[in-house]
């Protein structure tokens, strides 16, 4: 048989899984990214590992605080009329398990008008803005080339309400460890007061403020993305325990007359 | 106590699809279901092929003949990407652990999303089509210099040409078979255009045409969208991903491969830190 050379990529990773990210030797020990788990990352936080894992690098205790405030402060709320906790609310009503329950709502989370879209986007956003006024371009010229070229600021502007009360605990929560001043923090607020003021009439959205945070971190849009996934999981749990706790098949229950149909008239298949 | 929002009592679903009456005693209860304007249970259920249905759910019309023989031809050729597929083994590993059914399905549509041999890759390959159309200039211009994205989203930028394999070394039987099979059942432009100059986008993109973009193309003949093309891909590729998991679990993790030789640590510390 002869082996050419795109297939050889797959013949080479045969039982061959090169990786520094980690591995258990089982009933031994674990290495994670090189170092002993239980020795050199005990006492770590969970949510320092998670860091660990997304970026390699470890986190000062202020920095995991402020990154465990704003998923409590930002993205955890026990209303099932949000559309990712309501996965979990209608997986709790018909009886599912809880994983299915908040495995699915994380990953409907994964959305396009709040959550992991534009999550990422937006902290692609602020560092790009912040690298091309860096570069010499006006805040103004940042804010109408990304509205020409894509219509949208992702962390500008909501749906539901236009005002989000969550900047300002997070603005608070923020002065109070250091991170108010951040220079990506600054941008984002000073393209809040832009947005407001333009005939766009956007505000600044706990995405955008979030994004920047991140953004003064240090992550990269990738990394920043990773973290925020399994952060609504507080909110999406409270929703499906909520649900299990009513009437089975009790969460906003639709009569037939519910439908409002738009569609072809009744017609016969013959 | 939250006072009832009157807009929320006047919350409805709108919808082009589905419509229902209600039974005298119940309104929470269907007497009759109509989709797309034809009786569910009393007369599609009677008379409509399972191809045809799904067609109608998703177009809102009905197939002529050939279209739903295409319908159903695609859904036979990719029921079961295989046991190898990493669809597939998504299922089993929850299969083998004993996970609940659903995880197991999950588990097959979250492999089978991607950029790679996924739904993802089909949607980017009608996207393609939308732009290239049947113009192969168009076709070697955008293979040369492929569009990336912009602004960063939750999918990586495609690694390879859509719809084509960048670990094959030729095109495979099979999506040569399915090719010809698909071209052969369709009345569309895309699939003849495609069999015509597959090996002329071979040479091109350097590497074979996959069978997600044979999927993709007959698609395209049956005038679906790429968010279509790339929901039902996930669909129908569920039935092999379930009688896998189905199989495996019953043979147990024993069975299974734990690759447990098959993690070569490049960073090991050794176990004197312990």
């Amino acid at each position: 048989m002869i082996i050419m050379s795109k297939s050889k990529q797959l013949l080479d990773a045969k039982d061959n899984w090169q990786t520094d990210m980690g591995a258990m030797f089982p009933g031994e020990r674990v290495v994670v990214r090189g170092k002993d788990f239980f020795t050199e990352l005990y006492g770590m936080s969970w949510m320092g590992l998670l860091l660990y894992y997304i970026t390699g690098r470890e986190f000062s205790e202020n920095e995991l605080e402020v990154l465990d405030q704003l998923w409590m402060l930002s993205i955890n709320y026990p209303d099932p009329r949000i559309w990712n906790n309501r996965i979990a609310a209608l997986g709790g009503t018909t009886r599912s398990t809880p994983a299915l329950s908040i495995g699915a709502a994380i990953c409907v989370s994964e959305a396009n008008i709040y959550g992991g879209q534009a999550n990422v986007a937006a902290i692609d956003f602020i560092k790009d803005a912040k690298n091309k006024i860096d570069k010499g371009l006006s805040l103004e010229e940042v804010i109408k080339k990304e509205l020409k070229e894509f219509r949208v600021i992702k962390g500008y502007g909501r749906p539901i309400a236009s005002k989000d009360e969550r900047i300002e605990p997070v603005l608070k929560m923020l002065e109070e460890h250091g991170y108010a001043d951040g220079a990506h923090v600054k941008l984002a607020l000073q393209t809040h007061e832009y947005l407001k003021e333009s005939r766009f009439r956007m505000q600044i959205n706990i995405t955008g403020l979030a994004a920047a945070v991140g953004a003064d971190i240090g992550f990269s849009a990738k990394e920043y993305y990773t973290w925020t996934v399994v952060g609504f999981t507080g909110g999406i749990t409270a929703c499906y325990l909520d649900s299990l706790n009513h009437e089975q098949g009790s969460l906003f229950p639709l009569s037939c007359d519910r439908i409002s149909y738009e569609g072809e008239q009744e017609r016969s298949w013959d | 106590m939250t006072q009832r929002n009157k807009e929320t009592e006047l919350d409805v679903i709108h919808t082009k699809i589905w419509r229902e009456i209600p039974e005298p005693d119940n309104p929470f209860a269907a007497a009759k279901c109509y989709c797309a304007g034809y009786d569910v249970y009393g007369e599609i259920l009677q008379k409509a092929s399972w191809a045809e249905y799904l067609y109608l759910l998703f177009k809102q019309e009905r197939p002529s003949e050939s279209e739903a023989l295409l319908l159903e031809k695609i859904a036979i050729a990719i029921a079961n990407p295989g046991v190898r597929s990493h669809t597939v083994r998504a299922a089993m590993c929850a299969g083998v652990g004993g996970s609940t059914a659903a995880s197991a399905l999950i588990a097959a549509l979250t492999a089978g999303a991607g950029n790679y041999h996924g739904g993802h890759e089909v949607s980017q390959m009608m996207q393609w089509w939308s732009a290239c159309k049947t113009d192969l200039n168009q076709w070697k211009k955008q293979i040369e210099n492929p569009p990336a994205i912009k602004r960063a989203e939750v999918w990586s930028d495609m690694e390879h040409i859509p719809g084509f394999d960048p670990h094959g070394e030729s095109c495979s039987l099979p999506t040569r078979q399915t090719l010809d099979v698909l071209e052969k059942t369709s009345d569309g432009e895309h699939l003849k255009w495609l069999i015509a100059n597959r090996e002329t986008l071979e040479d091109v993109a350097d590497m074979p045409l996959h069978l997600t973009g044979v999927i993709a193309t007959a698609f395209m003949d049956l005038q679906l969208q790429p968010e279509q093309g790339e929901i039902l891909f996930l669909l129908l590729q569920l039935p092999g991903a379930a009688v896998h998991a189905l199989e495996q679990e019953k043979n147990g993790w024993r069975k299974y491969p734990f690759f447990g030789n098959a993690v070569n640590l490049l960073n090991d510390p050794g176990p004197n830190t312990a």
